[in-house]
């Protein structure tokens, strides 16, 4: 079944909705108008506006609201638009969401998910552009998905939702219009539990001289790059983070040690990146295993630019990827 | 068959220059027989090997610099025919298996893992590196083809495959010669950087009166021709053999983590060279020989080292340092620990002092004997009965 990366998490949330009365649905434009990036789309008339809740534009409320919704017995799913507003609910993310249970001695616990798109490169200027998922990849208390595939999209969210703790989930707004065979033997019980793992870090791509390490929205770059790199006969490995926090530390190193070569694409700014943390655990771990010093492509560390052609220049392209490869391999 | 190898001659010691072959294949040699020399950054060393054999075959050409580790030479053991010579064809090619540290048989004390001088750093990834030991493929030899022009796992690989003699001749010793003093000058900046960053040292001090020591000396000297005549320096060195003797956790080497203490004491003297620099050859066994013997190796030693000509064995064996700058006027010196050694002990000049016996001031000679040593390997307290018994020992000079 082709499917877009926008039905697929259409159907997890059907899915969810129908599967769990204590389920619902809550953020800005989820109900009439079904979802800023119509992820929603329908779900208002077929729930009810119980169930499918719009809010005000006030995120520190309505995170706070399912917040404790979650510690009532709900299993809410927040929709924060994008990860930019989310700077306005980080107080009730980082101290209430991630630490109710540590702070209540094991008493509660929030069983909460938080949806939120994020990334650059469709033109909505520096404000809309960011690329923060390092942010919460930091704290302790949560856990952080970054789905970048069909299958994913589909298959993370009812784990997440059976996950006693938040999870934070992000969606890269460039990946909703990619579509992609949805395959359905993925798991154990076809089409009718679409769980998967949301530990592990997958390879998405077998290679033998270098692995590239990446999440979210630069997968598919890796991807075409690799793919115009094995026109050269340059054997690239990708890696898909999958989960951000907690790092699948071991399939990192497993990989890197094979290909001993590390190369690690990041939308986020270079500077306290989440490439950053994966390359220290690469040198941790793989240290005497590496044939070359592990290299980040990263955004510039710049406000992301509104004109198009900046834009683009600011971003982890699949050029940059192919000219880093190459220049690792000195080839 | 067995390999000669290019031994470290000191914590500071991480390639030599072959200057002259003393044997030739063919030739028998005895354990401890002088044969080859080698030029450190410090001075032309008599290697000395340390097995019995016959040489079969030299594989590094006088005027090469070559690293540690390096097989100089290829020899047969004692009674083994040249039956076996085909075992090792090819010995040749595999001259630069790099295995640092050991000179042949019997393990001698290589001073330390060399630790290589931070400007001269070669570049190459962790992994070829690794490979490269593995392959026995001397990475120096290596050209680079990764960025940057660092030495890549394929670099190595094909270096192996090919033989790394091929590695050889492409890469002549074009090495600019470095001007000897500033080359001692690295060396010591190297062991002693090395010694501050690793070693813990504790330092202690103890004012030793020295009355009776001067006294029974200038009566043991009394109708000696000077040439004959014994300096304080022996007697100094021989009471520090007397104490390691009881508290053998500061002499010895600190290595991998863990102390390894020898028995006899085998004292680094610390020689100012008159261009610059200093050399702390070992005096070996101090404790079992008499006064007048140290005293002739010491003034042997003293000279030679100044000469350029120290044997080997008297580079990498030193289990510990005494320096001694009273001649320099300083009342006390608080050293360096030279690694892997684990403690320094240091006298300054011997004036006369006030002191006070038996509450009666009095006018006396007195020395300042300091101790350096590694915490790691000793505690203050031990360190202090050292100096106790340091002390005691130069009150009962007769015994020495």
């Amino acid at each position: 079944m082709r499917i877009s990366y926008r039905e697929a998490m259409r159907q997890a949330l059907h899915d969810a909705l129908t599967s769990d009365p204590r389920v619902f649905l809550m953020g800005e434009d989820v109900g009439r108008y079904g979802g800023t990036y119509a992820v929603s789309k329908g779900f208002y008339d077929e729930f009810g506006p119980e169930r499918i809740r719009d809010t005000p534009l006030s995120e520190l409320g309505f995170v706070g609201a399912g917040i404790g919704a979650a510690l009532g017995g709900m299993r809410p799913i927040v929709e924060v638009m994008t990860v930019n507003f989310s700077l306005l609910a980080l107080d009730q993310i980082v101290n209430s969401a991630a630490l109710l249970r540590h702070m209540s001695g094991g008493q509660v616990s929030v069983p909460l998910v938080i949806r939120m798109a994020t990334g650059a490169g469709r033109q909505l200027a520096a404000q809309h552009s960011h690329s923060l998922e390092n942010w919460y990849a930091h704290i302790p208390g949560i856990r952080v998905l970054a789905p970048a595939t069909i299958a994913d999209a589909r298959g993370m969210l009812a784990p997440a939702l059976a996950d006693p703790d938040p999870v934070v989930i992000f969606e890269h707004a460039q990946l909703y219009n990619m579509e992609d065979e949805l395959p359905d033997d993925s798991n154990e019980e076809p089409n009718e539990d679409w769980r998967c793992d949301i530990e592990r870090a997958a390879i998405r791509r077998p290679g033998s001289q270098v692995s590239v390490i990446t999440y979210g929205g630069s997968l598919p770059k890796a991807l075409e790059a690799a793919a115009e790199l094995a026109r050269d006969g340059i054997d690239v490995e990708v890696v898909d983070l999958r989960v951000l926090r907690p790092l699948d530390t071991e399939t990192i190193a497993e990989s890197v040690s094979r290909t001993h070569r590390a190369l690690i694409v990041d939308e986020g700014w270079r500077s306290g990146s989440l490439a950053g943390e994966v390359m220290a655990r690469i040198v941790e771990h793989c240290f005497y295993d590496l044939d070359a010093p592990p290299v980040r492509v990263c955004s510039e560390e710049v406000p992301i630019p509104y004109a198009k052609h900046m834009e683009e220049a600011a971003l982890p392209q699949p050029a940059k990827i192919v000219a880093a490869v190459r220049e690792m391999l000195n080839v | 068959m067995f390999d000669f190898t290019l031994p470290s001659l000191g914590a500071d010691m991480d390639e030599g220059k072959l200057i002259e072959w003393k044997v030739k294949p063919g030739d028998m040699v005895r354990k401890g027989q002088v044969v080859a020399i080698v030029d450190t950054s410090k001075a032309a060393v008599d290697v000395e090997i340390w097995q019995d054999g016959v040489v079969h075959e030299l594989l590094i050409e006088p005027g090469e610099r070559i690293p540690v580790g390096t097989v100089l030479a290829t020899l047969l053991e004692p009674g083994e025919g040249a039956a076996s010579k085909g075992v090792r064809a090819g010995a040749k090619e595999a001259r630069h298996a790099a295995v640092a540290g050991a000179a042949v048989g019997e393990r001698r004390p290589p001073s330390a893992a060399a630790v290589p001088a931070e400007t001269a750093r070669l570049r190459i990834s962790p992994a070829a590196r690794k490979r490269a030991e593995a392959l026995g493929v001397a990475i120096v030899q290596l050209t680079g083809s990764g960025p940057g022009g660092a030495v890549t796992l394929a670099d190595v690989e094909a270096a192996a495959q090919a033989g790394v003699r091929k590695a050889v001749e492409a890469a002549p010793a074009v090495r600019p010669e470095v001007d000897k003093n500033t080359e001692m000058r690295r060396a010591i900046a190297a062991a002693m950087s090395r010694s501050k960053r690793e070693i813990p040292h504790y330092y202690l001090y103890e004012t030793i009166p020295m009355a009776r020591a001067q006294r029974w000396l200038a009566q043991a000297n009394e109708g000696r021709p000077i040439t004959e005549r014994l300096l304080m320096a022996v007697l100094q060195l021989k009471a520090v053999a007397a104490a390691l003797a009881q508290y053998p956790e500061m002499n010895g080497f600190f290595r991998d983590g863990r102390f390894e203490s020898v028995q006899a004491a085998h004292i680094g003297v610390a020689i100012s060279l008159r261009q610059g620099g200093l050399i702390a050859p070992a005096l070996h066994d101090v404790g079992s020989k008499p006064l007048d013997q140290l005293m002739h190796e010491l003034a042997d030693l003293v000279k030679r080292t100044r000469a350029g000509s120290l044997r080997s064995s008297e580079m990498s064996d030193p289990t510990i340092t005494v320096t001694n700058l009273g001649d320099q006027g300083v009342e006390a010196v608080m050293g360096v620990i030279y690694p892997p050694q684990v403690a320094l002990v240091g006298f300054g000049r011997i004036m006369e002092r006030p002191w006070v016996e038996d509450g009666t001031l009095v006018a006396l000679p007195a020395v300042v004997a300091s101790l350096a040593a590694d915490h790691r390997v000793s505690d203050g307290h031990r360190g202090a009965l050292f100096l106790a018994e340091l002390r005691e020992r130069l009150q009962r000079p007769e015994e020495l």
